[in-house]
């Protein structure tokens, strides 16, 4: 394999991982918080087509971010009232959340649907880093945004594992009656970490729109939404875990296309639903419950909290 | 000081009110929407009206409820699952291969008369669609995994299943669209009358008073009550939880499969890419705008329909198709957020003084 070869597919991979990242470690909080949000690929398109919307018409990528964040935060704050306030069910208002988004952003997008923004979230190759062999190009010749990402990750994981914060956060997911026994408002920390994690996969949709495709189609996110519960659930909830999860899901999408031309026999479409199929088969080996060994899944997910019935 | 809104908790729900809240509701978002139409430079009456005039005229009504019947038996599949709080949302990869099969038996198997293989392809679809559900139903009743990944993930492995047929094997040779031939016109479910809809409609609505009466009437209906609202106490009564939901989520996947059936056999005759189309999705809108209610569930099927035909035609004067979407996601919200007023009830404002 040739080294140009090899940082294309490396840079590629990171890239594409940087986009559903933002959705999966965004999804990993909300849901070790216990609030299960499915309507992810709803939430990107809507990050994806706002961000693009103000790029075109605002031709200010900064201000875009901007607007990406405060619809994600919206939508998110709408999320968490109708799961934790309402106690609604949540696979119900995941799909409600993800007709609303794919509609309204295929609606809004119409307008600016093949309309060049010529203006993108460009690679900024690091000084020094970006010279070693192999590894420089593909992961120090990148955009701003995947930069952000690097340090999210390693943030995310002292945040869950090494902080008090953290701590409280997985109670949170656990047993959230114990939190509120100690003092701890279980409906405002629900409502911020699925604000927060609506957020991210907002941006996680810019990414996409800004910076890896640089234009706007009808449902473009093309089920990385789904792609990032899955993650979450692949990396038994550790975003780190994600991460390596991320890297192989998009190898697996680049180079299904070389390997193909190796196996001219085995459809494209064996390699495009291996993700699924992994997801499947790690989901039964994690949290499957073989004779009393305990599921990584946290315990309260999908379980509103009601303090009247503590 | 600050003044702030008090609510408190209703404690009896009056009819009119359960019936009144859900349609203030679809009022509310369809007001939400035109705020949307309106920014984007279209007249949301006239949008509404032509969408409206659309669906009452010839051939929009019996296009309305050919659209909606794939939804229909998708939201009874969400429904039945949902009796026994199973999260089946895996209903676009169960009509997938429901509808492969049952198109792939009328295509290439045996000549046989039409009654039977009618009956046969009825029959194989249910299966296909029992059969994508069993996959995700075993490990969920064997060792507890959450269906609602598992049903979701297998989504994309029967989708790309078909996109793999449709685009190469069973492809219509000389066309350009990814589909299969057409079947046979005698294996052709006949239309009602000259109404110009499929005769799959009585099917339909057979299935949602069956499943109606299955649980209300019967003693396995009762069982899945017992088992939704308290699955230990079901367990310590002598019922078999496991055994329960294995046969509830593939129950639920066959009937997901019948819309394989009620495309090939009755409205499109053969299988297209991406045939499901979210169908799986909007089925559990449908199923919680009925509120869990087979009988319901029609209408509600025949809205979405009405919604889908409608927003084709408007797209003719330049609003883009992607407005029916937009509508049903907005009336999901509304009506899941409406259900506020019927928990609550408004106490006045109140002033709160601060020290």
């Amino acid at each position: 394999m040739s080294t140009a070869l090899l940082i294309s597919i490396i840079s590629t991979a990171v890239v594409y991982a940087a986009t559903v990242l933002y959705a999966a470690v965004g999804e990993i909080f909300s849901q070790r918080a216990g609030v299960m949000n499915l309507g992810l690929e709803g939430i990107m398109l809507m990050g994806a087509v706002s961000g693009y919307m103000v790029a075109v018409y605002q031709q200010n990528l900064f201000l875009a971010m901007c607007v990406v964040i405060l619809v994600g935060a919206a939508l998110g704050l709408v999320f968490s009232f109708l799961t934790v306030t309402m106690q609604a069910d949540q696979t119900v208002c995941g799909m409600a959340m993800l007709t609303f988004g794919t509609g309204l952003s295929g609606f809004l997008g119409k307008s600016v649907a093949g309309v060049n923004a010529d203006l993108a979230f460009e690679p900024i190759p690091i000084p020094v880093l970006s010279r070693i062999p192999v590894l420089g190009p593909s992961l120090f010749s990148q955009n701003i945004l995947v930069y952000l990402i690097y340090l999210i990750i390693p943030l995310s994981m002292i945040y869950i594992y090494k902080t008090r914060a953290g701590m409280i956060l997985r109670a949170l997911g656990e047993n959230p009656a114990a939190l509120d026994s100690a003092g701890y408002n279980v409906y405002a920390l629900r409502y911020a970490y699925v604000i927060f994690g609506s957020i991210m996969t907002a941006v996680g949709g810019a990414v996409v729109s800004l910076a890896y495709t640089n234009f706007w189609s009808d449902g473009m996110t093309s089920g990385k939404g789904w792609i990032a519960v899955a993650l979450v659930v692949f990396s038994a909830w550790n975003p780190l875990t994600a991460t390596f999860g991320a890297m192989l899901f998009g190898a697996i999408s680049i180079i299904g296309i070389d390997v193909q031309t190796l196996f001219p026999s085995v459809p494209s479409q064996v390699f495009a639903a291996l993700p699924y199929i992994a997801t499947i088969i790690v989901l039964i080996f994690t949290t499957g419950n073989f004779g009393g060994r305990r599921s990584s899944a946290p315990a309260a997910l999908t379980i509103p909290y009601d303090r009247e019935k503590r | 000081m600050s003044r702030y809104l008090r609510f408190r908790k209703r404690t009896s729900v009056s009819a009119l009110r359960r019936v009144m809240t859900p349609v203030i509701s679809v009022l509310a978002a369809l007001a939400f929407c035109a705020l949307f139409l309106a920014l984007m430079g279209h007249e949301p009456i006239a949008v509404y009206g032509k969408m409206i005039s659309t669906v009452g005229s010839t051939g929009g009504l019996s296009r309305s409820i050919e659209a909606g019947i794939p939804l229909m038996l998708t939201g009874l599949a969400v429904t039945f699952g949902y009796r026994m709080n199973l999260n089946n949302i895996g209903a676009d990869g169960q009509y997938a291969l429901g509808a492969l099969l049952c198109a792939g038996f009328a295509l290439f198997g045996p000549v046989m008369p039409p009654v039977f293989k009618i009956l046969c392809m009825f029959v194989i679809a249910m299966l296909g669609g029992a059969l994508a559900a069993l996959i995700a139903a075993f490990p969920k009743a064997q060792w507890g995994v959450n269906e609602t990944i598992l049903t979701m993930m297998l989504n994309y492995v029967f989708l790309y299943a078909m996109d793999y047929l449709v685009y190469g094997p069973w492809k219509e040779p000389g066309q350009m669209v990814a589909q299969t031939k057409a079947i046979k016109e005698k294996y052709w479910l006949p239309d009602l009358g000259s109404t110009g809809v499929s005769s799959v409609l009585v099917i339909v609505l057979l299935i949602a008073v069956l499943m109606y009466l299955f649980h209300t009437k019967t003693k396995w209906g009762y069982k899945m009550e017992v088992i939704r609202q308290n699955p230990r106490a079901a367990q310590y009564a002598g019922m078999s939880v496991r055994t329960a939901t294995l046969l509830t989520l593939c129950m639920s996947g066959a009937i997901a499969g019948l819309a394989g059936f009620a495309q090939v056999a009755g409205i499109l005759h053969r299988v297209q890419a991406n045939l499901p189309d979210g169908a799986g999705y909007t089925g559990i809108v449908i199923a919680f705008l009925a509120g869990l209610n087979p009988l319901v569930v029609p209408l509600v099927g025949f809205f979405f329909g009405a919604l889908q035909i409608s927003s084709v035609a408007v797209q003719l004067t330049g609003v883009p198709s992607q407005v029916s979407t937009m509508i049903q996601g907005s009336i999901m919200l509304f009506v899941v957020a409406g259900e506020f007023f019927n928990r609550y009830e408004f106490a006045g404002v109140k002033s709160k003084e601060r020290a």
